[in-house]
This record gives structure tokens, sequence and C-alpha cells, in this order.
């Protein structure tokens, strides 16, 4: 902020308010938290494990989590509303099915990416529509989703399709160079570019800007004539959008499609969110504070499986500890605020 | 003032609600650079009245003209678009946001596709700077007080371009610093010609700020009167509805003052006690048997008083002794171990449970007392209903009716049963006679005075004077949240009664 100079012949005096606020209670607190836990989790690992302190590591992180990351950004705009999606893995799930069923009977690849994409934003507007016209719990209303979409799964194939399309075996194989012995893969730069436009359209839209005002609570961003009723809508349309979309970098993960494929994979997007410091209750939290929850979650995978003895259960362990710590932190510095 | 036109012209406006006529044939107008109050007790209608100015309810007939063009509108936003904002009470903002986005958002300025953040908040930096507030427009608006984002409302408002400002009870919860940055505002909006229509149930602020008043009474109106011709006395008589000639010929029952003989120690005494943006410091004495009056506007601090003294507030000074023991009162539950029952105003909201029947409400508080493991036996709650039944003429004497389905005297019989059943020693009563009819009053205020008699101590709080002096040993008389008197009820008349609450105790 620039700096307003005031004549003092002229200047009145000021009515200065008194702050109530701790800085301890600032809206960064969560992420900073987030981010020096991730630096803390890299250091101890590079203290134990031979290859750990790599760059390569780290971009091995997103091509391991591409999918997770784009699945994160519909989450975080959801529950920034205030709400839940808990369709996203099934939809996950569908969207292998369509894209790996549709490329057996022969359709053109992006023909494919384009049908799964439409499908599941149709699938989101429609939550979407149910949870703020009928006034219906986000969690009911993509609980039912996520029974609809898995079901569907079923109804395409009981078995495990796989996919030899060429232009997808491209995508899974395709390894952009960074750098003397540093790449990464094309679903990292689609799951980049997602994450920038999501940047961009909650922090320099008035769209995301209400997306925030809804999650406040209350009738106050409605009287204030922002657009809540499409806003409400649009969230859930683009969870819809991002779960298809992850579904299809997931394909091009796996290169096959499986209808039990991503089962509880919405309550890793929802973790991810969480550590990320994004308030469950909505109105506060920041994007990029999602991308350091996928990091932390890929992180102790890592980690894990650098262990080697340990069994990969410890990951849902260590990631339920923190989600409860997490949990807690975030009700300690909202007592805060107040 | 009056050469010009009036930038809002309501003539004839009727509102009715099932079963109430909420505005009957009504006028009221306002003029540009004019603060203009409107006045009256609880449901006089006031808040209906802002209500069809802003478009939320629709007039069942008269006329609404805003610059003499007839105004159609069909809500909020659309009387925004026209020129007329509101601030509410409740701000409603977005404390999550920055200062410049709650006075900028719907008209955020962009640059392509993207908000200028810059020159948003160069814009709000302006706006708050015209109003001569030094708030940080990047701030969230989360972290500051009250005050300042009543503020920010204004600013939001006015940044609309508004002919007619409308600021609903804006500083009930300021204080007195915050008032008059408040009332800065206002002039220099009254200056560059904006009609702000004030509604405050603060008389000092009312005379202080507004150049005109309407007064209504009962959904009807009862004038409008220039601010500097009407003094607060007829003001105040105005807004009861009742002539000192008339009142002062009541004849009640003459009662001797009970603390004066007592040697005794009173049983309560509230020293100091005081809550910060709820009441200020107020020193009490309630002496075993008697019933003290709480009179004053709606308002004026009666109800803060008696939540204050029942731990449904924390007190944030001063000290109240029970029985001459210091007790700090942090909730209700505490409150009543003291033997210490409050009987709230809000019957609906804070009272009976609505869904329960006769029986469970009246033994609730008892129930409560006793713990939840100790259920009462069945029989002794059949036993409890059976006799406050009787005693209280509740009508039907049915203990299985659900409560909701009485009328709202028997409502509060039933409420009152629930304290009398706990046995307490000092018995708050916050407007326990409001919306009943005459013949359940009448057994209410007989109640209460056979209450005193038996030893227990009253604190009796009503709108209606009559009321209070017919019960009261002793009035304490509550304005703008202070005490302002304290007197024995000694051939008081309703009139001198109304002369403290219009001016204090200078009288």
């Amino acid at each position: 902020m620039s700096i307003r100079t005031i004549d003092p012949t002229t200047a009145r005096p000021k009515f200065v308010p008194s702050r109530r606020r701790f800085d301890l209670g600032s809206r960064y607190t969560p992420v900073l938290v987030t981010l020096v836990l991730l630096i803390a989790m890299w250091g101890v690992g590079a203290t134990r494990y031979r290859g750990f302190l790599s760059v390569q590591m780290l971009l091995n992180l997103l091509i391991d989590n591409s999918f997770l990351l784009v699945l994160v950004v519909g989450m975080t705009f959801v529950i920034l509303t205030g709400g839940i999606d808990l369709s996203v893995g099934s939809v996950v799930a569908l969207s292998t099915m369509i894209a790996a069923s549709l490329l057996r009977a022969g359709w053109p690849p992006l023909a494919v990416i384009v049908i799964v994409l439409v499908v599941g934003s149709t699938l989101g507007m429609l939550v979407g529509l149910v949870i703020h016209f009928f006034e219906i719990q986000p969690f009911i209303a993509t609980l039912a989703a996520m029974f609809l979409a898995r079901g569907l799964c079923y109804v395409i194939s009981l078995n495990s399709i796989s996919i030899t399309n060429p232009f997808f075996v491209d995508m899974a194989q395709t390894r952009i160079p960074l750098g003397p012995g540093l790449m990464i893969t094309p679903s990292v730069i689609i799951a980049v570019i997602v994450v920038g436009i999501a940047f961009f359209v909650l922090h320099y839209t008035r769209t995301g800007r209400t997306v925030y005002g809804i999650g406040n609570g209350g009738q106050s961003a409605m009287l204030m004539g922002l657009p809540v009723a499409r806003t409400r809508v649009l969230v859930y349309v683009i969870s819809g959008f991002c779960s298809a979309l992850g579904g299809v970098l997931f394909t091009f993960y796996t290169l096959s499609g499986y209808s039990l494929t991503a089962v509880g994979m919405e309550l890793d997007a929802i973790a991810a969110v969480v550590i990320g410091g994004t308030l469950l209750t909505g109105g506060s939290g920041f994007i990029l504070g999602s991308v350091l929850g996928v990091l932390v979650l890929g992180i102790i995978q890592t980690i894990i499986s650098f262990e080697g003895t340990l069994s990969s259960w410890w990951t849902k362990i260590v990631i339920g500890a923190l989600l409860l710590v997490f949990i807690v932190l975030q009700r300690l510095l909202t007592t805060l605020r107040r | 003032m009056t050469t010009q036109a009036p930038v809002v012209d309501m003539t004839n406006i009727s509102i009715s609600f099932p079963g109430v006529k909420a505005l009957d044939r009504v006028n009221f107008r306002m003029f540009p650079g004019e603060v203009h109050s409107l006045m009256g007790e609880n449901g006089a209608g006031k808040s209906t009245m802002i209500k069809a100015l802003t478009g939320v309810y629709p007039i069942d007939s008269g006329s609404i003209m805003l610059d003499g063009k007839p105004l159609v509108i069909s809500g909020p936003a659309q009387a925004q678009e026209a020129g007329i904002s509101t601030v509410y009470q409740e701000v409603h903002l977005l404390t999550n946001l920055s200062v410049a986005e709650n006075i900028m958002l719907g008209r955020e300025p962009r640059r392509g596709a993207a908000i200028d953040w810059r020159a948003m908040r160069a814009r709000a930096a302006e706006i708050l700077d015209g109003l001569n507030l030094d708030i940080d427009p990047a701030s969230q608006l989360g972290s500051h007080s009250l005050a300042v984002q009543q503020l920010v409302a204004i600013a939001r408002a006015i940044d609309v371009q508004a002919k007619v400002l409308i600021l609903d009870e804006p500083t009930s919860s300021l204080d007195v610093d915050e008032v008059s940055e408040l009332f800065r505002v206002i002039r220099s909006l009254k200056e560059d010609g904006v009609a702000i229509l004030f509604v405050s149930h603060f008389l000092e602020q009312v005379y202080e700020i507004s150049d005109r008043l309407t007064v209504l009474r009962n959904g009807q109106l009862v004038g409008e009167y220039l601010t500097d011709e009407i003094l607060r006395i007829e003001l105040v008589h105005k807004m009861i509805g009742k002539d000192i000639a008339v009142l002062s010929d009541l004849d009640r029952k003459a009662r001797a003052p009970i603390s004066e003989e007592s040697e005794e120690m009173p049983f309560v005494q509230a020293i100091g006690l005081g809550r910060k943006g709820s009441i200020a410091p107020v020193d009490l004495d309630v002496y075993e048997g008697e019933v003290v009056g709480l009179a004053g506007l709606l308002g004026s601090g009666r109800t803060e008083l008696a939540r204050l003294l029942s731990g449904a507030d924390r007190p944030d000074h001063g000290e109240l002794k029970i029985g001459g023991r210091a007790l700090r009162l942090r909730t209700p539950r505490l409150a009543l171990k003291s033997r210490i029952a409050y009987s709230s105003e809000n019957r609906r909201s804070e009272g009976i449970i609505e869904d329960l029947s006769v029986r469970d409400n009246i033994v609730l508080a008892l129930q409560a007392d006793r713990g939840w493991f100790r259920r009462i036996p069945r029989k002794r709650q059949d036993e409890l209903a059976a006799s406050y039944i009787q005693a209280l003429n509740i009508r039907p004497p049915d203990p299985d009716a659900i409560v909701k389905n009485l009328s709202g005297g028997n409502q509060q019989k039933v409420l009152l049963a629930r304290w009398l059943a706990v046995a307490p020693r000092l018995l708050i009563l916050d407007e326990p006679t409001r919306g009943i009819d005459v013949g359940a009053k009448a057994e209410i205020q007989k109640l209460v005075s056979d209450l005193a008699e038996n030893g227990m101590s009253v604190v009796f709080i009503s709108a209606e004077l009559e009321e209070v002096l017919r019960l009261s040993h002793r009035i304490v008389v509550m304005r703008d949240r202070e005490k302002v008197a304290d007197i024995v009820n000694d051939d008081v008349t309703v009139g001198q009664i109304m002369t403290l609450i219009a001016s204090g105790a200078e009288s």
C-alpha cells in the first residue's frame, strides 16, 4: 500500500480503530505451518535416506500426485463455500471407465476426453442444483452422487479394461526434461495449469471472492448483491470437472479403467485440503495451501516406502494423526481470531 | 428545510400479517439533508415501515414516492439500485474478506477479467477518507470492532450513490466514542444532501442527531414533529400512549417500603455491576419480600440488568452479593443454585419449549437443578404439574397439552410455574405480562404480590408503568443503559416516572 501523506494544517483528527486480532491468528498461519511441516519432513527424510535430498524426488511427488492436485483444486472451491464433495473418488473411477471403454470401442482420444469432462461437469452441476435449490446438505447430495457414479462404473464393466490407445500411452510414457537429470510428465503440466487458473479465479474474479463470501456463512453475500446461487452451483461444476480431469490424468498414470479404483480418494483430497489450512466451515483457505497439503501426503508415502520395513498402512495412520492435529490447530487459531 | 420537496413520501401505507395489522394508514416522509428518526416502542411498526420502504414487505395499500415518482420495487437489491441503502443492526458484511472488498464487491474495478486490487484499495481508501476514517482497506474486516464494521457498512452504502440511507439501530452495540464518530459521519452525509432514516431507542442520541421525528404506536401514526419543537416528556407520552392527567388518577395499593424499615441485609446486593457494551455499572439492593420494579423504555438496560443478575451474561465489573456472600454467577445454572430464577422476556426463544407438554415444561428447571441422573419420579411430576395448573389457573388444565397450543398468557403461566417449582429466593420477571390478555395479566400480578408477601424477592420488569407502580415497593428507573433513579414507591405517579425516563434524575 502506498503511504498517504496528510497535511497537518488541514487534517482533522482521524478516527483510528483499535485492532483486535493477534498476528498469530492471521489467515496465512495454517498455510505457513503446513509449509514448515513439509520442509521439516523433507529434512528428516534427507538425513535418513540416501537420494531423498534431490530435486527429482520433489518432482516425483508431483508426478505421482498430479491427479490428486487436480482433485484438490475442485475440493478447495467446494470447501471454501462451506460444502463438501464426497463424489470425487467415484467420479474419478467413472471417468477411467468411460475413457477405457470408449477407447476400446475405437473412439478418437480427444473426443473421449471431452466426453469424460462433460459427464463429470454435468454430474457436478446436477449435484449443485440439488444442493442450492432444494437446500440439501452437500454431504448427502454428494453421497448420493458418489453411489450413483460408482454404480455406473459397474454398468459399464465389472472387469478392468486396459488402455492401448497410442495417445494415452504416449501421455503415460512421455517425460519432459527440465534440465540435467530432471524431468516431469505432461500430467504435471496440466495440473500446474489447473492450479494456476484456480488461483486466478479465486483471487482475481468476483466469482472467486463470492466463493469466499458464501463460506462466510449467513445471508451477507446475498444481501450484498453477490451472485450466490450461480456461484454455489458453479463450485460443484468445478469440482465435477476437476474430478473428471483427475480421472483422465489417472488413466494416463495407470493406463486402465477399473470400477474399484480411487475408492476413498475423495477422503485423500479432503485431507489434503484440510492439512493445507482450509477451514472445513468455509470462507478461509488458499489453493496453494491445498497444493502443499498434497505434497505433505505425498512425502509421507515416500518416507514410508523409503523406510521399506513399514507397511503401507502406516501412511493412513500418519495422515490420520496429522489431520487431527491440523483440525485442532485450526480450531485454536479460529478461537484466537475472535 | 420544509421548502424542499420530500425525497421519500409514503402515504396511507397499510400492511397486514395474518391476524395483525402491522401498519394502518401511516404517512411518512423524508427530506434531503435531514435526519429523520422513527420512534415507537416494540411492536409499534418501525421495522415493518423500514421493510416496506426497502421492498422486503409488499404494501397492501398506499403509495411510496421516491423523488416524486412512484417507487416500484420487489426487494432490497432493487431498492439499493433506486438509491435506498440500508445498514442493519446486525452488520451484513463478509468478515473473512478485506475492508476494501466489503466496500467495493459488486462494483469492483477490473483490468481485463481480473480484479484490479490496487485500484480497488485506492478507491476504498478514497471513500473511507471521505468519511475521515483511517482504516486500512487491505485489512480483514473481521479484525475490526463491530463499530468499525458498522462504519464500513455505511461506506459501502454511500458508495452506491444513496439518496436515502436507513440506519436501523446503528448504535446499539457502540460505545460513546464510536457513537460520536458515527454521528460525525452522519452529519457529513447530511451536508451532502442524503436523507437519513435513523432508528434508535436511545433518546439522547435521537435528540442529538435528528431534525424530525415520526412517532408510531401499535401500527398507527401518532404524528410527525420537528425535534426542536417537542419536549422529551411529550415524546415519551406519545410513544407510550397515555396522558399524564389520566394516569395520575390511577388508584393503586399503597405499599410500605420494606427496605427502609428492615434492619436486615439486602438479599441481593449489586455493587457497580456492569458490562461493557451492555449496561453501565449499577448499584442495586433487593431485600427479602421486596418487589423492585425496573422502569424504562425498551433498550434502556432493563433486560441487560436482569441478565447480569441471573448469570445469563457475565458482568465485567462490579460484584454481586447474594445473602451477603460475593458470588460469581457465570451461568444461569449457577444462579439457580443460589436460588435465583430468571424468566426471560423472549418467551418463545428463551422460555418455554414449544413442543413439550405442560408437565415437561414445568418440571424442566427443577429437573435440571437436581441433575439429569436423578429423574423426578413421574408421580411427583404429576403432583407438581397438577398443583401449579390449579394454583395458576392454567387453561386447558391438562398436563399433557403441548405448550405451543396454549395461549400466550397460559404459556407465560407455565413458564412462571417452572421457576416457582425451584422455590427461588429471587425471581426476576422480564415482561411477564406482555402480549397476554387482561384476565391473565391480573392473575399474574396477584401472584407476584402474594409471592413477595411470603418472603420472595422479585425484580419486576415491565413496559407498562401502571403495572410497575401497582406491584413494586421500590422503583428503579433506567435510561440509556444507566440507572437514573431509585425511588421508594410512595405516592409516585406515572407522570413522575415518565419524567424520569425522559430526562433523568434532575427533576
